[in-house]
């Protein structure tokens, strides 16, 4: 069963086409990786997913309702969650603050019944707390609960990140880079993360990342984008060999060397 | 105290005095604390206590335990005892080889473990053990597909002991009657500076008799909070968490992870604590950075009052009056400085602490005494169920530890070792009588530490026999002295002082890589790891001050001549360190012989290789050049 597909697209920015008649799809409980060469339209299609911008052409379905042309925040209550390149959280607030906006849009309680506080509305917080408190478990990052996240180190805002993304409940997982500028531990965390998620969660796993020995650790099927293109897709294995894949990320003339060494 | 009694009848005992009106035990999880009353405690004990029944657990088995300091395994625990069978826990970042020895030398049958990371060694070295029936974990996270048969949850160990419970009324209660005070009650693993560990057996009587020994000094009562944060395995958890507790029925609080046992200590505010002196060092060193980072104003105060807390605390040892306008200004500055430290470091209720294992260095001690902290140095070893000896509240002295407890004898022999002889002391080493002859001679205990007795009936204790060291001309010298001395820099995390047979003193120093991380951060030195900060010359420059300053401190002809800092952190999982991080002299000597040499040589370096094993089972030697740096003639010249 897909929970995510995407038919068709493509995305022009002035001249550039930054993707070109782009499909494919990922299924409940999978670990899909998108790899390509810098500028190869990966973070473009993330961004269309989530709706920060919308595809020219083609179509976007989650399970089978059209989000094409969803604002983000609709996007975001239909299960679909990102964390971004460059860590976007709020760097003033608390990592537990942090958490609890994941929550917003889950949140029934409006403007007066907030403002007023006991009664519903915090007895809703404390639900919300809840399922918070989970994922503080979960990525174990109990010892920085209180602290501004501005005083962490990268490594844990990357994770507050995905505990952000997390708190939303999502079906589908967008990440954006999730691992770079790790050292080896923290990448070594993080990939046992994103397993622990897919694996106890169900959650979908749509990954960006440039490490190849954490992609072909991690993930079930591997989309490789060129030049806005898709030009292969498949198990980590099938991908590895795939000549073309080696021809976009070495240049054709080595790529021909490569397979004349063969 | 009714003779004749065991733990699992302590518990049914609190359970009954207690019931739900009191807490036996805390754990903070999901961010709050989740208290079990006395009453709870004895519910989760029995129901657990009868699935390893149903399991197939007889008197006399032993149930391994690892994990951090969780509820549930300190219940593990008492079950054990409860149904006769014996609790040997483990240290819970001993690698798979180690555990290995242990669970097999203690023929356990089962073993309860904490979490997916413990699962994992013993399921990796669970071929090599052929008694072992079952493993039950606590925390079920990351365990989904898990499958191995011997797997089983804790939660579903305690449903088959409800199940149990209906098949065979009265199981539990009768069990609990069979026990005698002279079973083995727990059998602690001694980590041994040296061979094998060996397997200490305690009974019944001698850890309760210990505890009732230790009461007579200090009265712990019901009303007492206490942090259980030291590796269970240690015998000093287990007699503070797990015996006096019982005794006496007070609380024990489990900290939410052990990254966050500072933040836990600052809102229980335990009123007894015990910790080795690595603890208190960490303390102090975190005191000294924070009050570097601190605004003007508060460092003003912190070095205005700092010293009156100092004189105020070797006077009151001293028991010489104090003047009253110092008492005036020991107030002030508790108003202004010592209170709100202690409250930072979760001090601020303490009644008594207690520092043990290993020698303290003065410095650090005064620093605690003079916050008003009622630090104590206690003696004692596994053998004799932890504590022997300690100081009495009116009666602490900086270099003592005091006076042996009430039912205690102590004494020394010829050769200057002390010997123990109580009602604590152990019924021998597991299966290995030749070790037990060695130290337990007509009922006293050899504890093979050097000692004296001083004017005041104290006693002084200088480390192990074996770590007092001689220099070539014959100048004798403690190496754990000279390195507490170095210790108490913040800048210094470990320091092996060398020197026996040689003709002076030199030393291996580990940084501090928290605390000189950020002292480089902070004046725009560029580092990237351990290795690289440690070979840096302005590290060796902030060092070199440290050790002129130990120098000064020291005859001339024990000081310190020639440092390197170590281009590696010393480790337990690399055998450097016991797992309570005492220092293995012996072994460090073995494998920096090269660096050793070096430094009677007088080379200004010395290449070292390391093996490095990366993750996936690749190994690559690398080659670092260490700078040494001689440090006695600047000190010279100034003296």
């Amino acid at each position: 069963m897909d929970v995510l597909t995407i038919e068709h697209v493509s995305r022009n920015f002035g001249g550039i086409r930054a993707l070109d008649d782009v499909s494919l799809h990922a299924s409940a409980g999978e670990i899909l990786a998108i790899i390509g060469p810098n500028g190869a339209g990966k973070t473009t299609l993330i961004n269309g997913i989530s709706g920060r911008y919308h595809p020219d052409r083609g179509r976007i379905l989650v399970d089978t309702r059209d989000i094409t042309r969803l604002k983000p925040h609709k996007i975001a209550r239909l299960g679909i969650a990102r964390t971004f390149q460059n860590i976007a959280l709020f760097k003033g607030m608390t990592v537990l603050d942090n958490l609890m906006l994941g929550r917003h849009v889950h949140m029934k309680s409006r403007t007066w019944r907030c403002g007023l506080y006991w009664g519903l509305a915090q007895k809703e917080e404390v639900e919300h707390r809840r399922v918070v408190e989970d994922i503080i478990d979960f990525l174990e990052i109990e010892h920085i609960r209180k602290r501004l996240v501005s005083e962490l180190p990268l490594g844990l805002q990357k994770r507050v990140e995905l505990g952000r993304a997390l708190a939303l409940q999502p079906k589908v997982l967008l990440l954006d880079e999730p691992m770079a500028g790790m050292n080896l531990e923290e990448k070594e965390d993080m990939a046992r993360f994103i397993l622990d998620v897919n694996e106890d969660l169900g959650t979908a796993v749509v990954l960006i990342e440039h490490d190849m020995g954490v992609v072909m650790d991690i993930s079930d099927r591997i989309v490789v984008l060129d030049l806005g293109r898709k030009i292969a897709e498949g198990t980590p294995t099938e991908v590895r060999g795939n000549p073309q894949v080696i021809g976009a990320y070495l240049g054709e003339e080595s790529a021909a060397d490569w397979a004349a060494r063969r | 105290m009714e003779e004749g009694t065991t733990l699992p009848r302590l518990l049914l005992r609190n359970a009954q005095r207690f019931g739900h009106r009191k807490a036996a035990i805390r754990e903070k999880d999901r961010g709050i604390w989740q208290t079990y009353s006395w009453a709870d405690t004895l519910a989760q004990v029995k129901s657990f206590a009868l699935g390893l029944a149903a399991l197939g657990l007889q008197r006399g088995d032993k149930l391994a335990i690892i994990g951090d300091n969780r509820p549930r395994l300190y219940w593990g625990l008492s079950a054990a005892q409860c149904l006769g069978g014996i609790p040997v826990p483990l240290y819970q970042d001993a690698i798979a080889k180690e555990m290995q020895y242990v669970l097999d030398h203690s023929d356990s049958c089962m073993v309860v473990a904490e979490d997916q990371e413990q699962v994992d060694k013993v399921l990796e070295i669970k071929a090599s053990l052929s008694k072992l029936k079952q493993i039950i974990y606590d925390n079920p996270k990351g365990m989904r597909h898990y499958d191995d048969p011997m797997l089983i949850s804790f939660a579903a160990v305690q449903e088959v002991g409800q199940q149990f419970e209906h098949e065979h009324p009265g199981y539990f209660e009768a069990q609990v009657q069979a026990g005698a005070e002279s079973d083995v009650g727990l059998m602690c693993y001694t980590s041994g500076t040296t061979g094998f560990p060996k397997g200490v057996m305690l009974s019944h009587r001698n850890l309760i008799a210990t505890a009732e020994n230790l009461r007579q000094v200090d009265d712990l009562v019901e009303s007492d909070e206490t942090m259980a944060y030291l590796p269970m395995a240690w015998v000093g958890d287990t007699a503070l968490s797990v015996v006096l507790a019982q005794v006496t029925g007070m609380c024990v609080n489990c900290p939410e992870r052990p990254e966050t046992v500072q933040q836990d200590m600052k809102e229980i505010g335990p009123t007894v604590l015990i910790a080795p002196p690595r603890i208190w060092e960490n303390m102090l060193s975190q005191v000294q950075v924070m009050m570097g980072d601190s605004t003007f104003l508060k460092r003003t105060l912190y070095q205005l009052f700092s010293p009156i807390a100092e004189r105020v605390a070797s006077l009151r040892m001293q028991k010489q009056p104090i003047a009253f306008h110092t008492k005036v200004l020991y107030q002030l500055g508790n108003i202004c400085v010592y209170g709100p430290i202690c409250d930072r470091l979760g001090l601020r209720r303490i009644r008594y602490a207690y520092t043990g294992g290993a020698a303290l260095g003065p410095e650090v001690f005064l620093f605690f005494r003079g916050l008003g902290v009622n630090l104590k140095q206690v003696y004692g070893q596994t053998e004799i169920a932890s504590i022997s000896c300690m100081h009495r509240d009116d009666d602490v002295k900086l270099e003592t530890v005091g006076q042996p407890t009430p039912g205690t004898e102590m004494a020394l022999t010829e050769s200057g070792e002390i010997i123990s002889r109580s009602p604590g002391v152990f019924l021998g080493y597991y299966k290995n009588p030749e070790a037990t002859a060695e130290v337990l001679r007509d009922g006293w205990l050899y504890s093979g530490d050097a000692g004296l007795i001083d004017e005041d009936g104290h006693f002084v204790f200088f480390d192990r026999t074996n770590d007092v060291a001689q220099l070539v001309d014959g100048t004798r010298f403690a190496p754990t002295y000279i390195e507490n001395k170095l210790k108490f820099s913040p800048y210094i995390k470990e320091a092996v002082v060398i020197g026996q047979d040689r003709p002076w003193v030199a030393t291996i120093i580990n940084i501090d890589f928290d605390v000189v991380g950020k002292w480089a951060e902070r004046r725009g030195i560029p580092h990237t790891n351990f290795t690289d900060l440690s070979r840096k010359p302005e590290v060796y420059d902030l060092i070199h001050q440290e050790a002129v300053r130990v120098n000064a401190g020291l005859p001339a002809s024990t000081r310190i001549r020639m440092y390197v800092l170590l281009h590696k952190e010393l480790d337990p999982d690399d055998e450097e360190m016991t797992r309570t991080r005492k220092v293995r002299r012996r072994y460090i000597a073995q494998k920096y012989e090269d660096i050793i040499a070096a430094f009677y040589d007088e080379r200004p370096e010395v290449r070292v290789k390391t093996v490095i094993s990366y993750q996936d089972g690749r190994q690559v030697e690398i080659e670092y050049t260490l700078p040494i740096r001689p440090v006695e003639e600047v000190d010279m010249d100034k003296a």
